[in-house]
């Protein structure tokens, strides 16, 4: 089969001569089989955005794990369950998973599957490296946690404050895990950055102007711009932890008069935009779900397009008051003590703004409602606790106490998680088919939330009572054991609700297969945005036709309009409207093996760094080899079993120049076309 | 890693189609990374800044980076990666006018500035290390300016790689017109390397230790 060769094809204009290739050995071109291989090839942004979401959860319950046996540690003074050796390791390893590998595929999840879908293009702009960067984030969230096995995970708690993560005070290689783990995920982030960025800016259909874009694609795209200016700060800062510990550099070596500030510095300036990389994907999933459920558009658009935008700058001036007691002195303390309760504002205008878009609203308190109110309410504590540690002197009593554990909890867990679980619910339709049932769904939110509060609620009291975090136990005359017990109850009130999720995706489908797979339609639940314009599940072509988009609500104003008296009445049914997803003359994107192959060479050279220099050669080696395959192998094969039909249609038909020239079994287009249709009635 | 990934990404959506911005995926793509990259680099620039005036610690016996450093060879050897950054933009032109053969053979040319270039940063380093016995555990001085160093060297190196590929690469596509925009990102690439390399240049050996 000719695979047309463009050579470093960097951008390569539209009158590429055609060339046959040599195919490089067996990967050259995976075939559709209709079986598990193909999720190894897909470049599919929805295939990759449920992988995402199946990778994260595994990690969720890995991470979940970790945050019970803590507690079953601290249930009891004197806990003996893990030593304190163990202790630093598990709640280590378990901040790092929930907030590397659970909350941020999670939202990587949701922005790969929709952002695409609610901006109405068919696919992201480069789905290869789509493929590449979920690989190398599943790849580089297994290593770091292969480290389990490997002589124990990473202790320095998740911000790995320097001298701590030197050799001297870690010996065990927990911390190159972790320095090099975080590395491989970064170069995930930031590739998929690039990717959606350009999508959105670039990949809209006619009519969908920026600011016609539902909110959660515009708090994704200030996601996708924090992590590009973002990541490249933490991998410094990793590199240099890497270097001082297996090149012997100096970078945080005290002894040899390093700093150890320029630790915390470089990873506050990462990590207090990256706490808001956590919330603001959630903080658009809630604002596609109250509309819709509260049957009215979202309150002040432009300002929680601005707000959101806003926050994505004031995000870079705050990441000192992580450091307040550090030493850094007495103007910066005031400084970030100010800039600190300046963020709170953008923040309160996006809680008045979905509180107006309940208020008055017709509410339909599905799950999904349900767990997006739950976002409103406990992020408003998490936010209020932030701000009283805006201020210094009250933050210099609170810091490194459960205090802060409450906090970021309450942001972290009553933010954002809540809100993903709020988007498992809305778009799980969308998704696969089916709907999640939604007696079992108040059961999960029910649980899960009165469990958070109990969990959490009283890590505030134990704070102000002066109980430090990271202790791995207390003796009983401390007066902490009450609220302790309180709060390990809690916790498994918490992984109940979850574990009901779990149960409830399983029993939905299987009630649902029962009753004969009923199509839930487009639109179950009377939406706004363009998603819910194409069938369920989402066909793999996206849409049958390009959308041309008129207004803000584009799919909602299509089937609702006003009469003389300016009532909104329905002018059209969901069906009426929505595409049925049966046009089959849409071009795909081929599937790829490169992707994986060249992210698999990722793990390899960072055990070689770890183990022996000599294993980065093999790794080294795979990484090219899928490089090199790579830029060799056409990103579209124009002998694919797909329709090869363009449907941007403008006359500019690549597709005639990417035939193949000279190749003896080429086919001709109309057999191309004719040849699709099987294909995709056995891969839809 | 990254940065190659970015640059050989070619238009998997048929680069044809009209984008929002005018700018087409690929560039777009491109300037992200760049942009990116700036904040790689401020990083690693400000832990060198922290660490600027530590070449004496651990008993090395210098007083100031300006006992090692050989200021008419560094600045030599920037003048030539300055240059080849005319070469690249001379190459982008005649590629424009489809004068094939000029945009190779300038294009080659950028790339042996870019490795004459290299050739002095290792001999720099080497010198270094033999002769000052500034290793890169020395102190923290030596660790932050070989990191800075070395990462630049690391950007320049791949950027000669981009080159010679899509030299050799096109060997039977042909580098006419139809490249441009190819080269083009290319360019942008080189450029950027160039003037990181400029302000390098100035934090470590121009700006006096007062
Ligand atoms: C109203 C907005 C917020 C304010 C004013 C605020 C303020 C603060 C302050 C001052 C600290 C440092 C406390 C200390 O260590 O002594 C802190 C810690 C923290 N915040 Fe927030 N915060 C806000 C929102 C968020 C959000 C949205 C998230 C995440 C989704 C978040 C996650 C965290 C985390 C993880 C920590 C703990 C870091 C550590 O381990 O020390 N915060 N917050
Ligand atoms: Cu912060």
């Amino acid at each position: 089969m000719a695979i047309v060769e463009r050579p470093l094809a960097i951008g390569a204009g539209d009158d590429a001569v055609p060339v046959v290739d040599r195919p490089l050995g067996d990967l050259t071109r995976p075939k559709i089989s209709g079986t598990w291989k193909d999720w190894l090839s897909t470049v599919d942004h929805k295939k990759i955005g449920i992988m995402y979401g199946v990778a994260a959860m595994f990690f969720f319950v890995i991470g979940g794990a970790e945050a019970l046996l803590i507690r079953i540690q601290l249930a009891t003074p004197n806990g003996t369950l893990l030593s304190p050796e163990v202790y630093n390791q598990v709640f280590t390893m378990h901040g790092v998973t929930m907030i590397f590998l659970v909350i941020m595929p999670l939202a990587a999840a949701f922005a790969n599957y929709l952002l695409p879908l609610q901006i109405g293009a068919r696919d992201v702009a480069f789905p290869r490296m789509n493929a590449l960067s979920f690989w190398v984030f599943l790849f580089g969230g297994l290593f770091l946690n292969s480290a389990w096995l490997l002589g124990g995970g990473a202790d320095g708690g998740w911000f790995n404050y320097a001298p701590n993560s030197s050799v001297t005070f870690s010996p065990s290689h927990g911390i190159d895990f972790y320095a090099l783990g975080l590395q491989i995920t970064g170069i995930a982030s930031l590739v998929s950055a690039i990717n959606l960025i350009t999508t959105v800016l670039n990949m809209r259909p006619k009519g969908m102007s920026l600011f016609r874009m539902p909110v959660f694609t515009w708090m994704n795209l200030v996601v996708q711009f924090l992590l590009l200016f973002a990541v490249p700060v933490i991998s410094v800062a990793l590199f240099e932890l890497t270097f001082d510990r297996l090149f012997g550099a100096n970078f945080f070596n005290t002894e040899a008069g390093a700093d150890p500030l320029l630790w915390q510095h470089l990873f506050w300036i990462f990590g207090h935009p990256e706490v808001y990389i956590l919330i603001l994907p959630s903080f658009g999933i809630i604002s596609e779900v109250i509309p819709t459920f509260s049957r009215k558009p979202i309150f002040g658009y432009s300002f929680m397009v601005f707000s959101g935008i806003a926050i994505g700058f004031m995000g870079w001036g705050v990441w000192a008051h992580h450091m307040f007691v550090s030493g850094i002195g007495p103007i910066s303390v005031a400084a970030f003590s100010l800039s600190t309760m300046f963020i709170a504002v953008p923040t309160g205008v996006k809680i008045l703004n979905w509180l107006a878009t309940i208020w008055g609203g017709r509410l339909r308190f599905t799950t999904a409602m349900l767990f997006a109110v739950g976002v409103v309410s406990m992020f408003t504590i998490g936010g209020l606790s932030g701000v009283t540690h805006s201020i210094a002197p009250a933050d210099t009593q609170q810091t490194d106490t459960y205090y802060i554990v409450a906090h970021f909890h309450y942001v972290i867990f009553g933010g954002a998680l809540l809100g993903i679980f709020s988007g498992f619910y809305f778009w799980w339709p969308k998704m696969f088919g089916y709907m999640l049932n939604e007696r079992i769904g108040k059961w999960n939110f029910w649980l899960q939330i009165v469990g958070f509060n109990v969990t959490f609620g009283p890590m505030h009291i134990l704070g102000l009572q002066g109980m430090s975090r990271r202790i791995d136990t207390y003796d009983a005359s401390f007066g902490f054991e009450f609220w302790n017990l309180v709060a390990s109850i809690g916790s498994f009130i918490i992984a109940a609700g979850i574990a009901i999720f779990f149960w409830n995706i399983s029993y939905s489908r299987k009630q649902w297969k029962k009753a004969g797979m009923p199509n839930p339609g487009p639109d179950p639940w009377d939406a706004r945005s363009l998603e819910w314009m194409t069938a369920s599940p989402t066909p793999e072509h996206n849409f049958d036709e390009e959308i041309v988009v008129e207004s803000l609500d584009e799919f909602w104003h299509r089937k609702y309009g006003y009469d003389e008296n300016n009532n909104v009445v329905r002018i059209a049914t969901a069906e009426e409207v929505a595409q049925d997803g049966s046009n089959t003359n849409v071009h795909l994107p081929s599937p790829s093996y490169f992707p994986i192959v060249l992210a698999l060479g990722l793990p390899i050279i960072a055990y070689g760094l770890i183990y022996s220099l000599w294993l980065c050669i093999p790794g080294a080696a795979l990484l090219i080899y899928g490089f090199v395959g790579w830029i060799f192998e056409h990103p579209d094969d124009p002998n694919a079993a797909h329709d090869h039909h363009d449907e941007h249609g403008d006359g500019d038909e690549p597709d005639a120049l990417d035939a193949p020239a000279d190749d003896a079994g080429a086919d001709d287009e109309a057999e191309l076309v004719a040849a699709g249709t099987e294909t995709e009635a056995d891969n839809g | 890693m990254a940065s190659a990934t970015v640059a050989v990404e070619h238009d998997e959506d048929h680069g044809h189609a009209e984008t929002n911005t005018g700018i087409s995926n690929n560039k777009l793509a491109m300037w992200l990374f760049l942009s990116s990259d700036c904040l790689l680099f401020g990083a690693l620039i400000s832990s060198f800044l922290l660490y600027r005036t530590n070449i004496g610690d651990n008993n090395t016996g210098y007083d100031s980076p300006f006992d090692v450093f050989d200021i008419p060879f560094t600045s030599l050897s920037s003048f030539v990666l300055l240059m080849s950054s005319l070469t690249m933009v001379l190459s982008l032109s005649a590629v424009n006018r489809d004068d094939e053969r000029a945009g190779r053979i300038w294009m080659m040319t950028t790339a042996f500035l870019g490795m004459v270039f290299i050739g002095g940063q290792v001999f720099e380093f080497t010198e270094f290390y033999q002769v000052y016995g500034l290793g890169y555990s020395t102190n923290t001085w030596t660790s932050a300016f070989y990191t800075l160093t070395g990462f630049h060297g690391v950007h320049v190196s791949v950027g000669i790689l981009m080159l010679l590929g899509t030299v050799f690469g096109t060997r039977k596509s042909g580098l006419g017109k139809g490249k441009s925009e190819t080269v083009e990102l290319v360019g942008l690439y080189w450029h950027f390397v160039d003037i990181v390399w400029v302000i390098i240049f100035t934090v470590i050996y121009l700006i006096p230790i007062g």
